[in-house]
């Protein structure tokens, strides 16, 4: 495992022919369609990056595009994994730019639609933060004024210090109040008391109850606690977003890689067009390493077609002409000329996240714990004011008095710790999974993970690599020289694994003359005088037997010698044993769901041990059987494909590898980096634990109020006890959920070490 | 009395200060990579 990638590992942009030069045309169009005017002479384009990793990958990249002719300044983002470049639309294109950073060993993807949103999203983060800031600010300084007070300041050193107090206070409140007034204006509109009821009532009246003690110049005003109650709560609405925030960036950059338009071949010569502005029946055309961005009949061309993500099924599929081709399929070895048939919505992809939408709406929205609390709490501590009001009424005190103890109940009661107990350690959750690699789009994911019974898994790129690996190979040495030598000039997936195992193994390659790749053949040469070929059964002249139907196969024929076969699994993720079995221990079924054969399926799931699986599911089945699972008692779901992506809407709670479909990645609550299967085990243990952690939280919080609250009834409630017991509970909520990252750290030691012991493997 | 007309007031300014220099850092978009910042220490090739 490198680091960072090289540029050998770059493919489709640096080809010859002419199959290279449209797709080329394909992607310049899709980069200038990203890119906009700054100013007169400057442009700025953004990529994504998915490759940007480390340090070095951000100094890589700066450094090597400064250098290139026509950037004005290049800027990496390593979080959001985003290169931002400006450049002089006289000396420079896009495309030319995208160029010159594949040719640094990164590959690239136009970031443009999802850009503005996310802008607007990244000012919404900081406006609240600001007003995280002033609250902040507000906080301090009134605390160090109250400190005078409680500490013995007397009639008008106590006046001005409330005045001085109210004057910082009442403007930060309609200031950094604002957002939960919005919130509980919305929530009583809808009909419902949330968590911000009780929080703007609580800040509003402490607020003016304060103030009318200051103008009668009364002894006790809770200034201080508005202000730290607004910076407490803004703190952990903060990190709630944050998390959030952190996550979608980087699923949505990768959402982006879907084709978003497609070379059409018009009255002058083949141009790029948007995906909404190409036509049933017009003529599309197809380089090698594109993706179809339209269902189609051939119309003339050859090649292997990569239909992985569609069915699941493993093996690439030859095509030619008057053979129907779907949307989202990847062309392998030749160009192709598709005359299109159904386009977006009515496309076999359209139609997959049609289906998928309708299980999105229809998955039951489990409420969040915090939301959940927020029903009872709300109404409680209303009642509870309420009743110390009338109470002490009843009592004979007046009004005003009785009016004050109420409102220092709401003062002491409202939900500090509470609004902090669930995104802190959501907040710290997120944190030790995306350290361990594992990109969450909502803390409400998380929660639903704890609570998942069934895992079902994907076969093909989840449990498996999703990449062919060849078998021990039973074949004379040159037989063996032969077929590297063919293999090396292919880039049909089966030949590449050829390729690379031939490497790997040390098998020097023959020389070989003519060769010529004949897409959804094969490739054929001349070694030592033979003429020699390489690719499917029919191609090498074998007759199919059994042994290749299980499995994938190559077949070589040298000369006149009998043809050879090469058979090919694909190998399972590293870990992914030992994935099974620590779901399996923590008493999870585990169940293999796969749109492939039975035979692979069959052999997979006994190899990690397995019990349940079923082979052959279409995307209808799979969410079928999701459903019933997520209805008894919630479901994991982990796959990668097109095929997958209804199953993953529909299941309780998802999680795709980065190597999946775009829609797959999508589709998912989770979306993990790397080759590794353990982190999903991982994830669910950590969801269990956070889920632990915040119900404790909740107990403190509870536990906290049953201690102030008949302090607060009984009157007893000073600015100075209800400034101590909430920043006391805040902080030991805060102090518990960090917790989390502790408990985190062994499993990171861990997985350090693995690298080394893969790339000696 | 006197001694508070000075102190309040210097008080009020340095957390105004720590304010304003908090909003900057934010306008200036210094919060938008931190795992980049980290790693950017490491390096010393910055030409700029």
């Amino acid at each position: 495992m490198d680091c960072c990638p090289t540029g050998a590992a770059l493919d489709i942009a640096t080809r010859d022919g002419g199959a290279a030069r449209a797709g080329a045309a394909a992607r310049a169009g899709a980069f200038e369609h990203a890119a906009r005017d700054l100013r007169p002479g400057e442009r700025l384009v953004q990529f994504i990056a998915p490759a940007m990793h480390c340090g070095a990958c951000v100094s890589t990249l700066e450094r090597g595009l400064r250098r290139a002719p026509g950037v004005l300044s290049a800027r990496a983002n390593l979080t959001a994994k985003r290169l931002a470049l400006t450049y002089d639309p006289a000396r420079a294109k896009a495309a030319d730019l995208a160029a010159a950073v594949e040719a640094l060993g990164y590959a690239v993807h136009p970031a443009d639609d999802a850009a503005a949103t996310e802008a607007a999203e990244a000012a919404e983060a900081r406006d609240l933060l600001t007003r995280m800031g002033v609250a902040g600010f507000a906080a301090m300084n009134v605390m160090l004024l109250s400190v005078s007070v409680w500490s013995g300041a007397e009639a008008a050193t106590r006046d001005l210090m409330h005045w001085i107090s109210a004057m910082i206070v009442l403007p930060v409140v309609l200031y950094a109040g604002r957002p939960f007034f919005v919130s509980a204006l919305a929530g009583l509109r809808a009909g419902r008391l949330n968590m911000d009821a009780p929080i703007s009532l609580a800040v509003i009246l402490a607020a003016a109850l304060s103030l009318s003690e200051t103008m009668r110049g009364g002894p006790e005003a809770f200034f201080d606690a508005c202000a730290m109650l607004l910076f407490l709560l803004l703190v952990g609405r903060y990190l709630d977003r944050l998390m959030r925030a952190r996550a979608r960036s980087a699923a949505a950059g990768l959402m982006r890689l879907q084709p978003k338009g497609a070379m059409v071949i018009g009255a002058d010569g083949p141009a790029w067009a948007p995906l909404e502005d190409i036509a049933p029946g017009a003529r599309v055309l197809v380089a090698a390493g594109e993706r179809l961005a339209v269902d189609g009949v051939v119309e003339s061309g050859a090649s292997d077609l990569d239909v992985s993500h569609l069915t699941g099924e493993s093996a690439p599929q030859a095509t030619g002409p008057g053979a129907t081709v779907h949307a989202g399929a990847l062309n392998l070895s030749g160009p192709l000329t598709l005359r299109a048939t159904a386009v977006g919505q009515a496309s076999s992809l359209g139609e997959i996240a049609a289906l998928m939408a309708e299980a999105e709406s229809a998955k039951s929205r489990v409420a969040r714990l915090a939301d959940q609390a927020a029903t009872i709490y709300a109404p409680v501590v209303h009642l509870a004011a309420l009743a110390t009001f009338l109470g002490w009424m009843w009592l004979g005190l007046d009004a005003r008095e009785a009016g004050f103890i109420a409102i220092a109940v709401l003062i002491i009661t409202c939900p500090c710790a509470l609004g902090l107990a669930a995104p802190m350690a959501q907040a710290t959750a997120a944190g030790a999974l995306f350290r361990l690699g594992v990109m969450l789009k909502d803390g409400a994911a998380l929660e639903r993970l704890a609570r998942v019974r069934h895992v079902v898994f994907d076969k093909t790129g989840t449990l498996t690599a999703g990449r062919p690996r060849l078998r021990a190979p039973q074949a004379s040495p040159q037989a063996l020289a032969a077929a590297a030598a063919l293999a090396g000039v292919s880039r049909h997936p089966l030949s590449q694994a050829l390729a690379v195992w031939a490497r790997g193994a040390g098998v020097r390659a023959a020389s070989a003359q003519d060769v010529a790749e004949h897409p959804g053949l094969g490739v054929e040469g001349m070694i030592g005088g033979r003429r020699a070929r390489l690719g499917g059964a029919a191609w090498a002249g074998a007759a199919d037997d059994g042994a290749a139907r299980e499995a994938s196969a190559v077949w070589l024929r040298l000369g006149e010698d009998p043809p050879v076969a090469f058979l090919f699994d694909d190998a399972p993720r590293p870990g992914a044993a030992e994935t099974v079995a620590a779901l399996q221990g923590a008493g999870l079924s585990v169940e293999v769901l796969s749109g492939d054969r039975p035979g692979p399926v069959a052999a997979l799931a006994a190899l990690l041990g397995v019990a349940q699986w079923r082979a052959q599911a279409d995307p209808q089945a799979k969410i079928a059987r999701v459903s019933a699972l997520s209805a008894m008692g919630g479901a994991l779901m982990v796959g990668d494909g097109v095929n997958d992506a209804p199953a993953l809407a529909a299941a309780t709670v998802s999680m795709a590898p980065a190597s999946a479909a775009d829609i797959g990645r999508a589709a998912a609550d989770m979306v993990f980096m790397g080759e590794d299967l353990r982190v999903v085990a991982q994830a669910q243990a950590l969801a269990v634990r956070t889920r632990a952690v915040i119900l404790q939280n909740f107990a403190i919080a509870a536990g906290y109020n049953c201690i102030a609250v008949p302090l607060a009834v009984s009157g007893h409630a000073s600015p100075l006890v209800a400034a101590i017991a909430m920043s006391s509970s805040s902080i030991v909520v805060v102090a518990n959920a960090l917790r989390l990252r502790v408990a985190a750290r062994p499993r990171d030691a861990q997985r350090a070490g693995r690298p080394l012991t893969e790339a000696a493997a | 009395m006197t001694n508070l007309l000075i102190l309040i007031p210097a008080a009020l300014a340095l957390g105004g200060l720590g304010l304003a220099a908090f909003l900057w850092s934010l306008r200036t978009g210094q919060y938008d990579d931190l795992d980049g910042a980290a790693e950017r220490i490491l390096h010393e090739d910055d030409e700029d």
